[in-house]
């Protein structure tokens, strides 16, 4: 028996073929557009690989680096940036888009069921390559590339560059709508430190960096505000969203923990308020200095017990 | 003199392999690459240390050359988790995307002439096509899906904007890359990588007189050459263009997200690109595996040098070899000494000069093919290129404005009053605070350092 003789495009055919045919449905039923995008661009790379396989392969590589590369790129990148969700409306924006769509399909089932009948069937359409002229010599006339650029650069020329032209306009056009015309002079680093200076001068509003979200022995994320040397909570370390939201943290409960055991150091009461800034306010600022000083950790000379210790510590 | 085999010969040879033939080759390659990816990031942390006045790993493996093996089984065995928000099957393919054509690219580099394996005849590529060059471009254009889709897939600002930064720099940076193969392509007739590793071994021929020297085509096509390593220094987003993964900004870029084997995947990626780009470098403008200076050591006429040095096509993978590691080497040399680009000055250096400088050069070269090779019109179509980068970067360079220096000017010329805008504020340059008025100034900076290395 006779094995039939199978080339290597047959059997990339077969092995690529049903990956396209997924990929391509896969592309319409799926719902997120980059799941979509993802399927065409496999499809893509199948059809460059069928491409290498019947042995072209400047149309694979160009397949490849224009389509999948530059094109598809793009869709991607706009989709990523915009943000297309799978919860797009539905409602039909063009009236009788989908009559028009479903007469549109059945047109070109009509037409391919006839094109292959035709193919199999009826005369071969005559698909024999034009003759090349002679004078093709300084690339081979078997020469894939060189067959491409006599026909673009030679033949066909005028179409070409026609074609460019066309893409350029085209270009410039999307530039010229895009354009925005600028009606207030461009912010400069300089005229935004300026502007700080002024501030400063004018409000007393500091011009350095916001403070740093607090640094605690259990916490440390930037829920947790920063303690004033005053024990009251800095109101510009923490985001002004996570205050609106209401998710900042207590930062004395945070402390209090330290607070207790830097108390049962020394020996002292431990008296420990949840909310020092309330109890500066009912004893007044000099009694509570020493006990508001252990959660924040600056020295204080009004009550000489814990500040001793922590400079024997150092 | 040595037999070069046409892209036509070779393509013959490849096509008579048995299977066992490619399966033996693609492994090889992929030992090779493993190996490379192992070596690579030992020696870079090895050099690196050098040029810093450093030791760099020493503790595991012989003088710490175990290290890229530590890591990488250390990166096998951690936890491999996804985040919540990402997208489970984009997530999980995207370092494959990245990783596929890594290892791909080298498929198309000749590594050496003809060979006899079991008595079979074949050349030491695993496969050639008349477009070689255009595939290895095909294949990096696929290695940025990997990184988008990471971006994207982990559901991150971070990665999101890095993805989108490093792909928008991958793509930018093809294109110069792109353009500067053109002239190459020119020249050598062809753009399968064995043709044009041949066409650099003709003698170079100025006005009649043949040199005995290689016309490598990194000499003779110079622009493109500088051109192509400041695009494959983009490509492979390294320091100094390495924006995608700048701490400060955007953590670790990209692959933020991802832990374990995955993040794996894109630390290999990065270290075999290196060794992807110094190939086609090596292949196209430095002679290919190719010994250097072939014609003149054969004139010499010392046998057992021609026959088992020069000519033997199993020793070319080692020129080869080393030609890379020159390359990696470079790619240190740069992160060592330079500090990384702002976005939108590396953005403008690959639109506003590379591309159109490459635009220009390959017009040059053009005219000068059709006007039937002569190397003295390239090199002064070189010298025109160089002027115009110089032109085109003094552009760049921001005149300083008539009105900001009559400013400048009546600001030295007035007293310095700290105080005159109602709050204090330093001096510009050219003022001077009063109370140092009768201060001499100090000795300069590098003179302190110098004093400082005496002592």
């Amino acid at each position: 028996m006779m094995l039939p003789m199978v080339t290597a495009g047959e059997v990339a055919f077969w092995v690529l073929a049903p990956v396209m045919i997924l990929g391509a449905i896969g592309m319409v039923l799926l719902r997120k557009p980059v799941h979509s995008a993802l399927c065409l661009a496999a499809v893509m790379i199948c059809l460059a690989v069928q491409y290498f396989s019947l042995n072209a392969p400047f149309l694979g590589v160009a397949q490849i680096i224009v389509y999948t590369g530059a094109v598809l790129m793009l869709f991607l990148f706009v989709m990523m940036l915009i943000g297309v969700d799978a919860t797009d409306s539905v409602v039909e924006t063009i009236r009788g888009q989908r009559v028009a769509a479903t007469l549109a399909a059945v047109g070109f089932v009509i037409l391919v069921v006839l094109a292959a009948g035709q193919v199999m069937i009826g005369n071969k359409l005559p698909l024999s390559s034009p003759e090349l002229p002679v004078q093709l010599s300084t690339f081979q006339a078997q020469d894939t590339i060189g067959q491409i650029a006599y026909f673009v650069f030679v033949r066909y020329v005028f179409v070409f560059e026609l074609t460019s032209a066309l893409l350029i306009v085209a270009a410039v056009g999307a530039m010229v709508l895009a354009h925005r015309e600028r009606f207030v002079e461009k912010i400069s680093q300089r005229s935004l430190a300026e502007q700080r200076m002024r501030r400063y001068a004018e409000t007393g509003e500091h011009p350095g960096a916001l403070p740093a979200p607090g640094v605690y022995a259990r916490h440390n994320a930037i829920d947790a505000p920063a303690l004033l040397p005053d024990g009251s909570i800095a109101e510009t370390s923490i985001s002004p969203t996570l205050a609106a939201r209401g998710s900042v943290a207590d930062v004395h409960q945070i402390a209090a923990a330290a607070d207790r055991v830097r108390a049962a150091i020394d020996g002292g009461d431990p008296i420990i308020t949840n909310h020092p800034g309330a109890a500066a306010l009912e004893s007044g600022p000099a009694g509570t200095a020493g006990e508001l000083d252990r959660g924040t950790g600056t020295p204080d000379a009004t009550e000489p017990g814990p500040a001793d210790q922590r400079k024997d510590e150092q | 003199m040595i037999p070069m085999l046409t892209s036509a010969e070779v393509s013959a040879l490849l096509r008579d392999d048995p299977w066992w033939m490619y399966l033996l080759k693609a492994v090889v390659l992929l030992v090779y690459l493993l190996l490379w990816a192992l070596f690579n990031v030992v020696f870079e942390r090895k050099l690196v240390a050098k040029m810093q006045d450093r030791i760099g790993p020493s503790f595991n493996g012989p003088n710490g050359w175990g290290q890229s093996l530590g890591d990488g089984m250390k990166l096998m065995l951690k936890e491999d988790f996804r985040p919540k928000n990402s997208d489970k099957w984009v997530f999980n393919l995207a370092p494959y995307l990245i990783g596929i054509p890594a290892f791909s690219i080298m498929a198309v580099i000749p590594f050496g002439g003809k060979v006899t394996i079991f008595g079979e005849e074949t050349v030491l590529q695993l496969t050639d096509t008349p477009v070689s060059v255009l595939v290895i471009l095909a294949l990096a254009s696929v290695g940025i899906y990997g990184v988008v889709l990471a971006g994207w897939s982990s559901g991150s600002s971070y990665s999101l904007l890095g993805g989108l930064r490093s792909s928008a720099q991958m793509i930018s940076y093809e294109l110069a890359m792109g353009l500067s193969f053109v002239a190459v392509f020119m020249y050598a007739g062809s753009m399968a990588t064995s043709d044009i590793v041949n066409a650099q071994q003709q003698p170079i021929q100025i006005a009649g007189f043949t040199i005995p020297v290689e016309g490598w085509f990194w000499f003779l096509l110079l622009p493109s050459f500088v051109i192509y390593l400041i695009a494959m220094v983009g490509e492979t987003n390294r320091a100094p263009f390495d924006l995608p993964e700048c701490e400060s900004e955007l953590v670790g870029g990209f692959h933020t997200e991802y832990s374990g084997f995955r993040f794996a995947m894109f630390f290999l990626a990065e270290y075999l690109n290196m060794v992807n780009v110094s190939a086609v470098v090596v292949t196209l403008f430095l002679g290919g595996y190719h010994f250097p200076f072939e014609r003149a050591i054969a004139s010499l006429n010392i046998g057992w040098l021609n026959d088992y040095v020069i000519q033997n096509a199993w020793l070319q993978p080692i020129w080869l070899t080393l030609k890379l590691v020159l390359c990696i080497c470079l790619f240190v040399w740069l992160r060592g000494s330079l500090p990384r680009f702002r976005y939108d000055q590396f953005m403008a250096l690959g639109w506003k000069v590379l591309i159109p400088v490459s635009l220009v050069w390959i017009m040059l070269v053009a005219l000068v093919r059709l006007m039937q090779g002569n190397n003295v019109l390239i090199l002064l179509g070189a010298a025109a290129v160089v002027l115009l980068l110089v032109l085109v970067i003094d552009g760049f360079r921001k005149e300083p404005d008539a009105e900001e220096e009559a400013d400048s000017a009546a600001l030295s010329a007035t007293p310095f009053d700290p105080y005159a805008g109602g709050y204090p504020v330093p001096p510009m340059p050219g003022q001077q605070v009063p109370e140092l008025a009768g201060v001499v100034p100090g000795e300069t900076e590098t003179r302190g350092t110098e004093e400082r290395a005496d002592s």
